[in-house]
């Protein structure tokens, strides 16, 4: 059983802070790291896989520091965000080479396992410069695994990976937390972290923002109000229908249209046509005006 | 030396078309030393200093090891493949004492080879000999050098030019002071040591040369060891 502790850490540049104050402790099993780009996800896990010091604060895997300590990748495995590989070496030699350099009493074996692990070997003979991106994802996750590492960190896994692989690899980080392992994996999309990890980090402006059980933190995020923009017809009879409708928490009418506050996303977007079908009104837009993720993290924040 | 990471690191360098960039300049300094002798053999003392100390020792060794030198780890640091190899449990010395074998094999080979010919050419075997020799001394000292630049700094060719163009061609020139921090002149020394011969020119006595190369060596190397181990990613978000 290894841990990832992290205890006030801070990591500036110059007047810059990447990561405030953070305290985490990782245990096994998988945790998903979530957070809008820019948050501080990759800066955290550059620290915990001793890729970068933190200015501030004390970071250790299994009780000893990540930074300056080339021993903590015997037990570490991490697959980085820039999908950089050797594009002249096939996927066997790849793996097989970062086996060797574990110094693997049997490094084949381990490399064999680790490309089925991750169902590469009908294209482990390939050169590495002839893979789409998520076969070369999930090449460098063998890569990472082929020591059988306590702790697994992973930046952005699911980036480039088409449906069928990104179900593949959730099963497969599902299958290492279930086995003991601490696998902690960082993602932009709360779907991805949802799918995979019974815990999350939640990660805004570089300070932690929630942390916990997913089930809680997505009530609390399909539960805050969802802004509408609508064009109508007639936009004010459609307002004073609408306005008895349940999931809509308020309106406001103005010259480029009504901006509608729903309370229930999906209740609103069933009622909405049926209302404007039965007062004979056409709806011309329905936009939803603050879905982008920062919205929602901030939204999460300030709850 | 860690041979894994020596295999990967010469299919990399040989591998990539970066390699077709050592060819013209060997190929040169045996052509010219070739149409030189088939024209005047008898005044190689007027041709054998400009090709051999002036294209080989000047410009061909240094372009070698830059290209070679800086591309080393430079190349795995520019485009993040550097990660796979730190991400290990091995001590960084290892990893810089394998690129700097590969490193110095090959700016050796690809130097040695066309100044064996040239030499022998212009006087005699062991003048080609004593040439071959000097190439790798200059190869161990600029290896070194460029090897450590690549992680001083972002733009290692640049500096590393301007050290050779600069310092060691034009200041090398004008002021004595400066010859005696330059490896061109350490490796001339050891040629003409091994081969004494009118045809080279030399300004550093012979220990000095050694120390030097030595200590170009051993500093640049354990400056490397050190950068490696604080070697910090950088990431495209954070």
């Amino acid at each position: 059983m290894s841990t990832v502790e992290l205890e006030h850490v801070s990591r500036w540049y110059g007047n810059v802070v990447a990561v405030n104050d953070v305290t985490m402790n990782l245990g096994p099993g998988v945790t998903g790291l979530l957070g809008p780009n820019g948050a501080g996800k990759t800066t955290l896990l550059h620290m915990m896989s001793g890729f970068l010091a933190p200015s501030q604060g004390t970071l250790t895997v299994d009780g000893r520091p990540a930074w300056r300590n080339p021993d903590v990748y015997r037990t570490l495995g991490l697959v980085s965000e820039r999908e950089a590989v050797h594009g002249f070496l096939t996927a066997w030699e790849f793996v097989l080479a970062s086996a060797k350099l574990h110094r693997l009493p049997r490094p084949e074996e381990a490399a064999r396992r680790a490309i089925e692990l991750v169902e590469m070997a009908p294209a482990k003979d390939r050169r590495m410069s002839t893979f789409s991106k998520g076969m070369r994802q999930r090449t460098r996750v063998a890569a990472a695994l082929v020591h059988d590492p306590a702790v697994l960190l992973l930046d952005e896994p699911f980036n480039g990976m088409d449906p069928r692989q990104r179900l593949h690899m959730m099963a497969t980080l599902h299958q290492l937390g279930d086995a003991g392992r601490t696998v902690l994996f960082s993602s932009h999309i709360l779907e991805e972290v949802e799918e995979v990890s019974g815990t999350v980090q939640v990660i805004v402006a570089g300070r932690l923002a929630a942390s916990g059980d997913y089930r809680t933190i997505r009530r609390l995020m399909t539960h805050r109000p969802h802004v509408f923009a609508v064009r109508s017809t007639d936009d004010r009879k459609l307002a004073v229908a609408l306005i008895g409708e349940d999931s809509v928490a308020g309106l406001d009418v103005e010259k480029a249209g009504l901006t509608i506050r729903a309370g229930d996303y999906g209740a609103f977007t069933r009622a909405l046509p049926k209302i404007a079908l039965r007062e004979g009104i056409r709806v011309r837009q329905l936009t939803p005006s603050d879905e982008s993720l920062e919205s929602v993290f901030s939204y999460l924040v300030a709850s | 030396m860690n041979l894994t990471i020596a295999w990967i690191t010469a299919r990399a360098l040989l591998g990539r078309k970066r390699v077709l960039l050592l060819l013209p300049l060997p190929l040169l300094v045996i052509g010219l030393t070739l149409i030189a002798h088939a024209l005047r053999p008898d005044r190689a003392d007027r041709w054998a200093q400009p090709i051999i100390d002036g294209l080989g020792f000047s410009v061909m060794i240094p372009v070698t090891a830059l290209i070679i030198g800086t591309a080393v780890l430079g190349a795995e640091i520019e485009d993040g493949t550097i990660v796979h190899i730190l991400a290990k449990p091995l001590h960084r010395s290892e990893i810089v004492l394998a690129k700097l074998a590969v490193s110095v094999g090959i700016i050796g080979t690809f130097s040695a080879v066309p100044m064996f010919v040239a030499g022998t050419v212009t006087d005699s075997v062991r003048f080609g000999l004593a040439l071959a020799v000097a190439s790798f001394v200059a190869a161990l000292g600029y290896a070194a050098v460029f090897l450590v630049m690549s992680l001083l700094t972002r733009r290692p060719v640049l500096i590393g030019l301007a050290y050779v163009l600069l310092w060691e061609g034009l200041l090398g020139n004008l002021l004595d002071s400066t010859r005696q921090l330059s490896i061109h002149q350490y490796a001339l020394t050891v040629a003409a040591k091994i081969a004494p011969s009118d045809l080279l020119h030399t300004h550093v006595g012979l220990p000095v040369s050694l120390i030097m190369t030595a200590v170009f060596l051993v500093a640049g190397t354990v400056l490397a060891i050190d950068r490696l181990r604080s070697f910090t990613l950088t990431g495209e978000t954070s």
